[in-house]
């Protein structure tokens, strides 16, 4: 990987992203999946770097999830958008940060068309207007929650508590980024790094203490696909999608997957597991899964979060080999250990998150 | 297949790098009319054995160019070499020539390289 040279790319692609009040937007499929990592990004946010970050309640999924399954039209999307927009400007914010990729991606979309098709936008005002009797601002600014963290990336490098090197070789560790398709492919010029060559989890990486490691399918889609995975006859496509990355990744030798996209950790940590029921075959060292984690994840583990009230213990492939390289002190006794959990509110001691 | 309901897709990407085209060339250098080739699927369409098994002698062809020689070499005996394939060939491809140095290639010539 010739560094100086991604350098001079990402170098051309860099975006605005804000300093503070932020309207945060949950995903509607990643409470699910990893449901530690919202929190914990409302945790950093809030209580690491003292910023304001505001919820709604009544904030509902984007419709992307429908959107891209083909199953809710453009124009319904764009008028759920709004209304999403209209609970950012009734709550007086104006910077808008979406947990999900998707999302990033359907907001960037409507607004690069309200942008180039003006009436469509005041289709969707009436609409809106109509049917809820709200009114919206366009965000001032639009960034995903992994730019937010990535733009404080040496704030919490100050913090850490750990790094992302392997304690008994002191060799940093090897970390494949993968970046969710609707971040920077739809429009390059919305995502830190453009869509080649994102930088946006590399820069998390590299200040880190880790590796990023380069290899030829680095780009390829991670198979969720919407439509590939939710259709279950068509779930050979997504799974043969992961196995492609795996195999293009495993001679270099990873030491653990950092991803941000809901779809992209879910089906690179369970299709794991699928392949090795189909095939018997695992891709990390001494036949383990290789460890996907979140880039909440990756940053509250440096910053010395109990693994599992990150929500570590909901991985389909364990991420115990990480937590041991990277000299973490936990109680692997407690990954399951609901008990402990709720020992531990009553005897009021703090939970980590 | 059973436990998920459904099984991991084959992979369809062609890689020349990792394709042998030897038994190609060595039909090119024998049978050089193979190379106007245009794959319009007359020798196919014409084909008795085609008509009642699912051999195609487009698709063989194909492959062969490809390098993918797994398939061709399982399905090329299937040929009864009765030549009507070669009548029709629009663009004067001796295919029952093609056939046959397919098959001595596979038999001699290069059998341990593919």
């Amino acid at each position: 990987m010739k560094i100086e040279g991604k350098r001079a790319i990402w170098s051309e692609y860099q975006k605005e992203i804000a300093d503070d009040k932020y309207y945060y937007v949950r995903s509607c499929i990643r409470q699910n999946f990893f449901p530690g990592s919202e929190v914990a990004f409302l945790k950093i946010m809030r209580e690491e770097l003292k910023k304001d970050v505001h919820e709604h309640p009544c904030h509902t999924t984007c419709s992307g999830i429908g959107y891209h399954g083909d199953v809710v039209p453009v124009e319904t999307a764009m008028t759920v958008v709004a209304r999403q927009f209209a609970l950012m400007t009734e709550a007086g914010y104006t910077n808008y940060v979406p947990s999900c990729i998707t999302s990033f991606g359907l907001y960037t979309e409507v607004l690069e068309t309200w942008h180039h098709f003006p009436d469509v936008e005041q289709k969707v005002r009436q609409q809106l207007k109509k049917a809820t009797g709200r009114e919206f601002e366009v965000p001032k600014n639009l960034a995903h929650a992994s730019d937010i963290i990535f733009k404080f990336r040496k704030e919490i490098a100050a913090k850490a508590k750990y790094k992302l090197i392997n304690k008994n070789t002191g060799e940093p560790l090897k970390v494949v980024d993968h970046i969710g398709c609707h971040y920077a492919k739809m429009f390059p010029s919305k995502g830190v790094g453009g869509a080649e060559y994102p930088y946006v989890l590399a820069g998390m990486v590299e200040e880190w203490g880790g590796e990023v490691i380069d290899y030829p399918e680095r780009r390829h889609c991670c198979g969720f696909g919407f439509r590939q995975y939710l259709v279950q006859a068509n779930r050979g496509f997504s799974v043969a999608c992961s196995k492609e990355k795996f195999e293009s990744m495993q001679p270099f030798k990873p030491d653990m997957i950092i991803t941000n996209c809901p779809g992209c950790p879910m089906f690179l940590d369970r299709w794991q597991y699928v392949i090795n029921e189909m095939e018997g075959k695992r891709y990390g060292k001494d036949g383990e899964g290789i460890p996907v984690f979140t880039y909440e994840e990756v940053a509250g583990l440096i910053l010395g979060y109990d693994p599992w009230d990150l929500g570590l213990q909901m991985h389909q492939t364990d991420c115990e080999p990480v937590l041991e390289k990277m000299g973490i002190d936990y109680n692997p006794d407690m990954k399951y250990e609901i008990n402990g959990t709720i020992t531990k509110v009553n005897s009021r001691v703090s939970l980590s998150i | 297949m059973d436990k998920f309901g459904f099984a991991i897709s084959q992979q369809r990407q062609i890689d020349f790098e990792a394709n042998r085209r030897d038994i190609a060339e060595y039909i090119s250098e024998k049978e050089p009319s193979f190379r106007v080739c245009i794959e319009c699927g007359c020798c196919a369409a014409t084909c008795t054995t085609g008509n009642f098994t699912p051999f195609s002698l487009r698709e063989l062809l194909i492959l062969l160019k490809r390098g993918e020689n797994d398939k061709v070499r399982d399905n090329i005996n299937k040929c009864m070499l009765c030549g009507k394939c070669t009548l029709v060939c629009p663009r004067g491809v001796n295919t029952r020539n093609v056939i046959s140095l397919a098959r001595e290639a596979f038999q001699d010539r290069i059998k341990n390289a593919v």
